[in-house]
């Protein structure tokens, strides 16, 4: 599919494209393009990879797509780091499907972003040499054993928070990656809220480390539904063109909705005096959040920002042997066939 | 055969797919596509020297995945590979974590011949006004039982 696609990107002008005549069947192309785009948004229809769809759409959903995939190959590090030190087999044994879940969800997302023109091993590239942006809260460490509770029931929880809308994207291969990652997570946040509730019932000290946990997480985890609505240009435009179809702060205050009452059941408390249901907007509301810290964050300064790309850096120069080998391999299988084939030939 | 297919012997799991209409259509294809990958010939006759570089560009596969016998294989998504065998390995470990198939066929991609978008209007236009060609457009035989 994707390599197929590759062909509707827009190529550089050939001397032919500048003749007027040329041009001029073109501009007619793009207003063909552009009435049957329009049509498929105002019947909240969906664009597949060959259709005609305007450049600005394009790059705004190979950076989102891009960067959701970063956000879950990095998304396996903080995880992955506790896999030797889960309290039981059986622990482990989850933690490695969901580090494995989390690759998996990379991967549906890379192809995604295939779709739209740009090869994976470019992307690779890009986030290798730090030029790609991910979610910022992976560069948060992970401290004690319920830190791996907190990143699945607050990370996990606004993730599926995030993501549910968006399997209804207007770019269907986007779309139909988030169907299938949305089945998967939702086991990731139960097994976290298990993980806390275990740890609450505990001794006063894994209650105590729960409720730390959840202390370091819950700020970065609002924070992961984007800047307030008034300080986020991309928004609107992703909203008409069907992307995103809630803003910011509708899905946080939703989040924090259900984090309030869950955070019962465990018998924690989210560290936020301030939470209230506002019944003029029907909304919740939340105390204000440090957005000068997730800008630092995000511009590569929080505390584990050179630790995860460089962590990243070494796994792919370590696999390199691997894919050399594999593809030595498949070379020499190749050889071997149609030196077969040549002899029935003979 | 495994449930989830030997992927030590790719081929004979797709035997419904016509494998030499694959070859003709993959060389038009093949320039088309951005996505730099060794040709399958020149690889062939310089297994050893092809550079490392290159190689690291592995194919794209197309995943089939089909969910229990008597259903037909589904497209699930794509992924990448140096062979069909790998392919298939990955296919595994990517798209049935869970149990959602008992039988798996990758295909190359730039081996799918695909029809045009932009000419969904004529291309699919014989069917349409062919109402008779519907059980719902017989409608005197309303009420006449087992009919």
């Amino acid at each position: 599919m994707a390599a197929q696609n590759l062909q509707s990107v827009p190529a550089e002008p050939t001397p032919r494209e500048q003749d007027p005549a040329e041009q001029a069947r073109i501009a007619a192309q793009e207003a063909d393009g552009q009435a049957s785009f329009d049509r498929v948004m105002a019947e909240d229809s969906r664009i597949e990879p060959k259709d005609w769809m305007p450049a600005p759409y394009r790059k705004t959903l190979l950076r989102q797509i891009s960067q959701h995939a970063h956000s879950e190959i990095i998304g396996m590090q903080p995880e992955a780091n506790w896999i030797s030190r889960a309290p039981s087999l059986k622990r482990k044994a989850i933690l490695m499907a969901k580090v494995q879940d989390e690759a998996g969800h990379g991967l549906y997302l890379y192809s995604a972003a295939e779709t739209l023109g740009q090869s994976r091993d470019k992307m690779m590239e890009d986030l290798i040499a730090g030029k790609a942006r991910y979610s910022s809260i992976f560069n948060y460490p992970a401290l004690t054993w319920a830190d791996m509770g907190a990143i699945g029931w607050l990370v996990d929880g606004a993730a599926i928070c995030n993501q549910v809308p968006l399997c209804r994207a207007s770019y269907g291969p986007y779309g139909r990656a988030m169907v299938r990652i949305c089945k998967e997570e939702s086991f990731h946040q139960r097994q976290g809220f298990e993980i806390l509730l275990e740890l609450s019932n505990g001794t006063p000290a894994q209650k105590q480390m729960a409720q730390d946990a959840v202390n370091r997480w819950y700020a970065p985890s609002l924070m992961m539904f984007g800047p307030p609505d008034d300080d986020s240009p991309n928004s609107k435009q992703s909203m008409a063109w069907n992307i995103k179809r809630f803003s910011n702060d509708e899905l946080r205050s939703r989040f924090v909705g259900m984090m309030v009452e869950q955070v019962r059941v465990l018998g924690l408390t989210l560290p936020d005096d301030q939470i209230r249901f506002n019944e003029d907007t029907k909304k919740w509301e939340h105390g204000p959040l440090d957005w000068r810290e997730f800008q630092e964050v995000l511009a590569g300064r929080g505390p584990c920002n050179s630790q995860r790309l460089e962590r990243r850096r070494s796994a792919h120069d370590d696999g390199a042997w691997v894919r050399e080998a594999a593809a030595a391999y498949a070379d020499k299988q190749r050889a071997k066939q149609s030196m077969k084939t040549k002899e029935y030939a003979a | 055969m495994s449930p989830h297919g030997n992927p030590e012997v790719p081929a004979s799991s797709a035997t419904e797919i016509d494998r030499d209409a694959q070859k003709v259509s993959a060389e038009p294809e093949a320039s088309a596509s951005t996505t730099p990958r060794p040709a399958v010939d020149s690889a062939a006759n310089q297994p050893v020297e092809t550079p490392a570089e290159g190689r690291n560009a592995w194919g794209l596969w197309e995943v089939f995945v089909r969910s229990s016998r008597g259903l037909s294989h589904v497209h699930a998504g794509s992924l990448h590979a140096p062979d069909a065998a790998m392919a298939l390995r990955n296919a595994r470990d990517l798209y049935t974590r869970r149990n959602e198939g008992v039988s798996i066929w990758v295909v190359p991609a730039d081996a799918i011949a695909a029809s045009d978008p932009d000419a969904k209007g004529s291309f699919f236009e014989s069917p349409q006004g062919k109402d008779y060609r519907h059980a719902t457009y017989y409608t005197k035989s309303e009420g006449v039982k087992h009919l």
